[in-house]
């Protein structure tokens, strides 16, 4: 296969429907129209709205596919039909988007992937919730569980993320007066998802996450030699000089492992740590669980590993001593049984077994009721 | 450098170096004051950009142009550089009331005509160029006071500003550009606003608009984060004024937020630096909190002063608590905090016969919100 050059990808950020995505990215469309770039709509939701859709006129578009599935038709993007077309850019709206069942890939970012591979530049759009990174936070404050996520490294690797604003306000007043969806559709928005609190908490989540690209991408450029931050220089036992922060997550089969593993990811990347997840097995445990977080976890790129012990603890400290871990993320342990009130939870013993080492306990977050 | 970074919900004035969390009478008062002022006051919305070109006065001029059309009384009261062909064509279906030139010193400056403007009254006035001098003897020294005068008149304003002007961002942005522009905004006068938003756009796309001279990418991207954690720091606030005047309690927010918990004998060098490279890389927030305890040894004491003149130096806010179990009033303070991380020290204290829960475990039990991180104690390495 000849080497060619991976297309760039642009990312409009945003924090909920109707913040003007789209539009931003049909402007930049139309503008390399008229420029004389070879560009085409891939993928375009027009949701009905007049702005937007009046935005697209002179573009050229590529038709979607039409697939059965359960008894119904869907239209998804003909990734296909644009690598034949081979644009020079391919605008593709709603990255987080999962494909119908029936597509050559499960998410439409890896179907960008797939242009972006064959040398395609790519404008795309997102809303912030749908960051892996930040799905819990995100139902914390909003009480809805984002199902549609992106990966954070996909987004961090686009060479562009541009921030839409809007103050919760306007988004309102356009919601009332049917620019985003149609009245009975707004009535229902408007009093869940996009209630005040919600939008303006969504909104600083976008700034500030759009800021962190920046700073990432700054920290990555050639020439960057950031100055050392002000009383980082050599704190003793926490980082000395050289020793970059190793973060351990510790799974297990429960359920709540998907929140650790998003949470101790998450510092990781702030921290730009290293990241690694282990899991102790003893036999006959539910390994369906564990081999699930185990695939999510490789998934955002945490070089995950299963162990096989009897002595969980113990297997815990070992690892994290041999592979230099700075910081273990555990979960809350199950209270000890009512019979034994005394006995140590592998919480306590790895705490007392790793006092060279930071442990950090994560709460499983709960809506206040 | 620690100090360039200033905790994100600290404002000068409002948070002394021990604070006492509940608000005061006289806040209170300054509340519902401030309250009373704004309802007869007009609304303020400003647009936040980083750099020349990212398209602010387009932004901007077309919401005048969108409210017009919806029906309110809008002016522009100042533009200013050079007008481009899009705003230009807003403008023309926009009434002006045009600056005063005025002469003074041998230079030239631009005043917005308030006279004119009392006596038009209008809804809605756009006013580009916030930052500009006024010439001395004018009515104020500075446009954003005459802004401020057209807003006590009841009079809406649409303006937009670039960070480089926010006063207490100016060590920063000159440490960042190597220069600082002598004209600037305080930074109380946009968290007034009732509305602020960014208009962000990538440095490359500037760079393509130039001609000839390319400015620095970097330099413009590290402006540009800058200008985005600002208006992340102002949403922050009107999030919490909001959360507070309607009585709801908010546990968790956008932000992290850091509680290092200092004990006379904890690793309180540790903790710290490391709770100051979580507020940095995070943009977050550092707070420290210690529980008051009467019976301290001259040497605990010593120990617990030297731990907080290192917070002080790393401008964490420093907060006292009171009340006679350790583990209740930390918990208390971290929620009302929504605080993301809770930094403990380990306990030293051998477990060799337990009676009861040592309070680490109680509060690993107790945490609901928020992660707490242990840290290794000094003679354990």
């Amino acid at each position: 296969m000849s080497e060619t050059r991976r297309g760039r990808l642009k990312i409009y950020l945003g924090y909920a429907a109707g913040v003007g995505k789209t539009y931003r990215a049909l402007e930049d469309a139309q503008l390399l129209h008229q420029q004389g770039v070879d560009i085409v709509i891939g993928y375009f939701e027009p949701h009905g709205r007049q702005d937007t859709i009046a935005k697209t006129e002179g573009l050229e578009s590529i038709p979607r596919r039409t697939l059965a599935y359960g008894g119904s038709q869907f239209q998804e993007m003909d990734t296909a039909a644009i690598l034949r077309r081979q644009p020079a850019v391919a605008l593709v709206d709603e990255f987080a988007h999962t494909n119908v069942p029936g597509c050559e890939r499960v998410k439409r970012w890896e179907d960008v992937n797939a242009l972006l591979e064959a040398g395609i530049d790519v404008i795309t759009t997102m809303n912030v919730q749908h960051l892996e990174s930040l799905n819990d936070q995100v139902w914390h404050v909003t009480g809805v569980r984002v199902r549609e996520t992106v990966p954070d490294w996909v987004v961090d690797e686009a060479d562009e993320v541009v921030f839409v604003d809007l103050t919760p306000g306007a988004l309102r007043n356009r919601l009332e007066r049917g620019v985003v969806y149609g009245t009975e559709k707004a009535r229902r928005a408007m009093e869940n998802f996009f209630v005040e609190t919600n939008l303006t908490a969504l909104r600083e989540m976008a700034m500030r996450h759009t800021a962190h690209e920046v700073e990432e991408k700054l920290a990555a450029a050639p020439a960057a030699a950031p100055a050392p931050v002000a009383g980082e220089s050599s704190p003793p036992g926490t980082q000395p000089a050289g020793r970059k922060e190793r973060i351990l997550i510790c799974l297990t089969g429960s359920p709540s492992s998907a929140m650790l593993i998003r949470r101790g990811k998450r510092v990781a990347d702030y921290l730009q740590a290293d990241c690694l997840a282990i899991h102790v097995a003893r036999n006959g445990e539910g390994r369906q669980d564990v081999e699930r977080h185990m695939s999510f976890a490789r998934n955002l790129r945490i070089d995950a590993h299963i162990l096989q012990g009897e002595d969980i603890p113990r297997a815990i400290v070992e690892f994290a001593h041999g592979e230099r871990v700075t910081q273990i993320f555990m979960g809350r342990s199950t209270p000890p049984p009512w019979w034994n009130p005394f006995q140590e939870t592998v919480v306590q013993q790895v705490v007392r077994h790793a006092l060279d080492v930071q442990i950090t306990i994560v709460a499983e977050r709960r809506r206040p009721a | 450098m620690a100090s360039e970074a200033s905790p994100a919900l600290v404002y000068p004035g409002n948070v002394p170096d021990v604070t006492d969390h509940r608000p005061s009478p006289e806040e209170l008062l300054r509340r519902v004051q401030a309250d009373e002022r704004r309802e007869r006051r007009g609304r303020l919305k400003v647009f936040l950009g980083y750099a020349s070109r990212v398209g602010k006065s387009y932004r901007m001029f077309d919401e005048g142009r969108r409210r017009k059309q919806r029906g309110q009384d809008v002016v522009v009261g100042a533009v200013q550089g050079a007008i481009t062909p899009d705003v230009q064509e807003i403008l023309s279906c926009l009434e002006m009331v045009p600056t005063l030139l005025e002469k003074h010193g041998g230079a030239d400056y631009r005043v917005i005509d308030m006279a004119a403007l009392f006596r038009r009254h209008p809804g809605v006035c756009v006013i580009d160029g916030l930052a500009h001098f006024n010439p001395p003897g004018s009515r104020n020294p500075e446009r954003w006071q005459d802004v401020e005068e057209l807003l006590d008149h009841g009079i809406s304003v649409i303006t937009a500003v670039n960070v480089q002007h926010i006063r207490e961002k100016q060590d920063e942005v000159e440490r960042i550009a190597g220069k600082r522009p002598s004209d600037s905004v305080p930074q109380a006068f946009l968290l007034e606003a009732e509305e602020i938003e960014v208009v962000d756009a990538p440095p490359d796309a500037l760079i393509d608009r130039t001609d000839g001279v390319a400015p620095d990418s970097r330099r413009l991207a590290e402006l540009r984060e800058l200008a985005l954690l600002l208006a992340a720091d102002v949403v922050d606030r009107q999030l919490q004024e909001y959360l507070e005047s309607h009585g709801i309690a908010a546990r968790w927010g956008a932000q992290e937020r850091v509680l290092v918990c200092l004990t006379p004998r904890s690793n309180a060098r540790d903790m710290l630096h490391s709770g100051l490279r979580n507020k940095l890389r995070f943009h977050g927030a550092l707070l420290v909190a210690y529980v008051e305890q009467h019976a301290l040894s001259a040497e605990d004491r010593g120990n617990l002063d030297a731990h907080l003149a290192m917070a002080r130096d790393m401008e964490a806010e420093i907060h006292c608590l009171q009340g006679d179990d350790f583990v209740d009033a930390i918990l208390d303070f971290a929620r009302e905090q929504r605080i993301t991380q809770l930094f403990l020290g380990h306990s030293s204290r051998p477990r060799v016969l337990r009676l009861g829960r040592n309070p680490i475990e109680r509060l690993i039990d107790a945490a609901e919100d928020f992660d707490i991180r242990l840290f290794p104690h000094p003679e354990a390495k």
